[in-house]
């Protein structure tokens, strides 16, 4: 069997996988926001809050629980690493640099997980484990109230109530994250991730000496961070780091891992709303894009274009031998469509299309099928979009699922997808413009530009990977991406709250023969068309001095 | 305005105990929970795969090492000792600059572009060095022989593994260095061979400190 068929075998088997899991993981999340029950050990955390779970927030209550939520953990987070050196526990490790220790907490609170320190050299167990991992964890958990806040404003009518914030966040996380989570750690610890709180490792070599690399609680906060489409590696290679990702297998099941939630969500939104079938029409969309994009960055990468790959004879440069092109092709395309952003092998050294593919994924807003939570309620904006372009066509008002598109949704809708790419074009011409960020770049010209580029674009849709030769580890990078990274997260979710409570004031509009049918494959196909070309008209530019001048070289 | 504030700090407060509250679940009982498991049931990849020859830890079978000389005076890059098998380039890896009490190893990838100058450098150089030391008296290597994974760098820098075909071409030199019959090395890459998972995950391997173990009891054999 050739390297091509295996790489496509094992798209088809994560299909297969990724099938399975949708129904009965899609039901099983309406039922946990959907349920009156609470657990016993989210009473105790409830009333260590101080909240009562079952009161109803209007959108500004909610959004304000967001943001205490996340202004607490920023803070948290931050102290943390300040204060590193004295804490027990931290290998001896010093305390962070006040610059880095900014855009690592404001990284990692916005589900990003943009690193511009190296893991194993920077982070001790309790920083790693207390800090980093809880936000994998958090963070995740609040991109999925937020959506859930959404799918409610289309599910609900003549009421403001969008529910409650603290149980959202609680559910989330004890119901979903963690029991999942709990598993896949056990499965990569059995194929070989570490897994302790030892000090540093001394081992004896072949030839004599020794090697030094670190423990940790590797495979519990690798398991989170694939599962929570967070990304920040425990090791600066992060999942192509052996101890991270060790085996073939577990390639594939952190691929899984990435996809299944972001996927599962539709079903759960086609519960809530009370039609699973405009749960399969989001679905297609995400899949068709995804699969699209899987076939071309297999395409490039397995052609091999570019003179250093053409001398070597194959596109293996930041590739690990044991996932080849196929899985990596597949890794690659899957962390940059989510909001995800591990690799398992580096993206700057893919071929110049194959780098833009990655770019491009970010640029659609990571919808396809995006981030927990943030992939359904951008995607759920991009089809709002949709149906107010199809409503211009037929000169009709824009319904979807029942709510008028009016002005004010539609305003709303049109604020959010402007916010991300202002932030990527002003911060990217800044860096470039100014004297002394473009020192940073590792690679010249074409290439040099596109480490920029996809820095900021990793920073503002909070993906957190990245053309790594960029320094990005200086004061101008580590605040421009810090700020990139909260904007781009919380901006668009004070959107998304207010369309929320907007659609859920509103009466249903019974269907009617005039109504757009938004669970049919034709919509589906107006949908991919809408995200490709806004994405398509905004990036063009940039995507054309970048990964295109490479690329078409 | 005053109600305001206090309002503000009210909800900064549940904000900081549920953020409390979640880091007991999430940061302390979880990843505890998840190392008894593992330590209980899986010890030994827990704590990092460590693999023993000859009653020594000689590294991780995860973890790649080199196979060089001693570093001879005046000279800056070690010679690879061409007894033993070689795995691929690391141009990437790199120490540790901080915390430097510790000497750790530092995982990375070399970043460079596809059209990069200092790459195509870095891989013809490669190239050269593979064709040159394998080539052997009665065996040429030729350079369409050498395959990618021989002349490029990983992306974590520690690739354990190498492919069939890289051990393949350096099967004559390893055979000819230790005095060995070349058809018993042969078989030796053979039976450490790891085929894609299942026939179709991932790509054919061979762990090269798991292969040289094997080569270096061959050699005490005889």
């Amino acid at each position: 069997m050739g390297p091509v068929l295996a790489g496509v075998l094992q798209l088809l088997a994560l299909i297969g996988a990724l099938a399975l899991a949708y129904v009965p993981l899609g039901n099983y999340m309406a039922k946990v926001y959907s349920s009156d029950k609470h657990w016993r050990v989210e009473k105790w955390i409830y009333k260590g809050i101080g909240a009562n779970p079952d009161t109803e927030m209007r959108w500004v209550s909610y959004l304000r629980g967001v943001l205490a939520f996340s202004v607490a953990g920023v803070l948290f987070l931050y102290l943390l690493q300040r204060l590193q050196g004295s804490l027990p526990g931290s290998l001896g490790f010093s305390s962070i640099e006040p610059a880095q220790a900014f855009d690592t907490a404001a990284s990692f609170v916005t589900n990003t997980n943009w690193q511009s320190y190296y893991g194993e050299q920077a982070m001790g167990h309790v920083v790693q484990t207390a800090g980093l991992a809880v936000q994998n964890f958090v963070s995740a958990a609040v991109g999925i109230a937020v959506a859930v806040a959404l799918v409610r404003g289309f599910a609900r009518s003549r009421t403001g109530e969008l529910g409650n914030f603290w149980a959202d966040l609680v559910r989330g996380t004890v119901r979903v994250l963690v029991p999942i989570a709990a598993v896949a750690a056990v499965v990569l610890v059995a194929c070989g991730a570490l897994q302790n709180f030892s000090g540093i490792h001394e081992v004896g070599q072949f030839m004599g000496g020794s090697q030094q690399w670190n423990g940790g609680a590797v495979a519990s906060q690798e398991a989170i961070k694939e599962l929570g489409t967070n990304g920040g590696g425990y090791f600066n290679a992060n999942s192509s780091h052996p101890f991270e990702n060790p085996t073939p297998f577990t390639n594939l099941f952190e691929i899984f891992l990435i996809l299944v939630i972001p996927l599962a969500m539709t079903r759960a939104f086609g519960v809530m709303v009370g039609s699973v079938k405009q749960g399969y029409a989001i679905l297609a969309t995400m899949v068709t894009i995804w699969v699209g994009f899987v076939a071309l960055m297999m395409w490039t990468e397995f052609a091999h274009h570019g003179p250093a790959l053409q001398a070597a004879g194959g596109a293996l440069e930041g590739k690990e031998t044991r996932f080849g092109v196929g899985g990596s092709a597949l890794f690659a395309v899957s962390t940059t469509l989510t909001s995800t952003g591990a690799v398992d092998s580096f993206h700057s050294s893919f071929t110049g299309l194959g780098g833009g593919i990655t770019m491009l994924g970010m640029m659609l807003g990571e919808i396809a099928p995006g981030g927990v939570g943030s992939g359904l309620y951008g995607m759920l904006i991009m089809a709002i979009i949709a149906v107010f372009i199809a409503g211009l066509m037929v000169g009709r008002t824009p319904e979807y699922l029942g709510k008028k598109i009016g002005s004010r949704e539609i305003k709303l809708a049109a604020c959010y997808i402007l916010v991300t790419p202002a932030l990527v074009l002003i911060f990217t011409a800044a860096s470039v413009a100014l004297p002394t960020p473009p020192n940073s770049m590792l690679n010249s010209g074409a290439h040099g530009f596109s480490e920029v580029l996809y820095a900021f674009t990793s920073a503002s849709n909070n993906n957190g990977s990245a053309f790594a030769g960029l320094n990005a580890n200086t004061d101008w990078f580590n605040t421009t991406t810090g700020l990139a990274m909260l904007l781009g997260r919380f901006v668009p979710m004070v959107f998304v709250l207010a369309l929320a409570g907007s659609l859920a004031e509103q009466k249903p509009v019974p269907a009617t023969a005039g109504t757009l049918r938004t669970e049919k494959p034709l919509f589906t196909g107006l949908l991919v068309g809408a995200i490709l070309i806004i994405t398509g008209l905004t990036y063009f530019p940039a995507l054309a001095l970048g990964p295109l001048a490479e690329g078409l070289a | 305005m005053n109600n305001s504030v206090t309002n503000t700090v009210r909800l900064f407060g549940a904000g900081l105990r549920a953020l409390l509250m979640l880091t007991l679940v999430t940061g302390v009982i979880y990843p505890l929970l998840v190392t008894g498991i593992a330590q209980g049931l899986f010890h030994d990849k827990a704590n990092g795969s460590e693999i023993e020859a000859h009653g020594k830890v000689v590294g991780s079978s995860l973890i790649g090492q080199p196979y060089n000389l001693p570093l001879k005076k005046g000279q800056e890059t070690p010679d690879p000792d061409l007894k033993w098998f070689q795995g691929r380039p690391a141009n990437g890896l790199g120490t540790n600059s901080l915390n430097t009490q510790y000497s750790l190893l530092l995982s990375g990838a070399t970043n460079l572009a596809a059209d990069s100058e200092d790459l195509v450098q870095q891989v013809k150089d490669a190239k050269a060095a593979v064709v040159k030391n394998n080539s052997v008296p009665g065996y040429t290597v030729k350079p369409s022989q050498v395959p990618a994974d021989a002349v490029t760098s990983s992306a974590s820098g520690l690739d354990p593994d190498i492919s069939p075909r890289y051990a393949d071409i350096q099967v004559h030199r390893v055979a000819v260095k230790n005095g060995l019959p070349v058809a018993q090395v042969k078989k030796l890459v053979e039976d450490r061979t790891e085929g894609r998972m299942a026939g179709f995950i991932g790509e054919p391997r061979v762990n090269v400190l798991e292969l040289n173990i094997a080569l270096k009891d061959l050699v005490a054999e005889r």
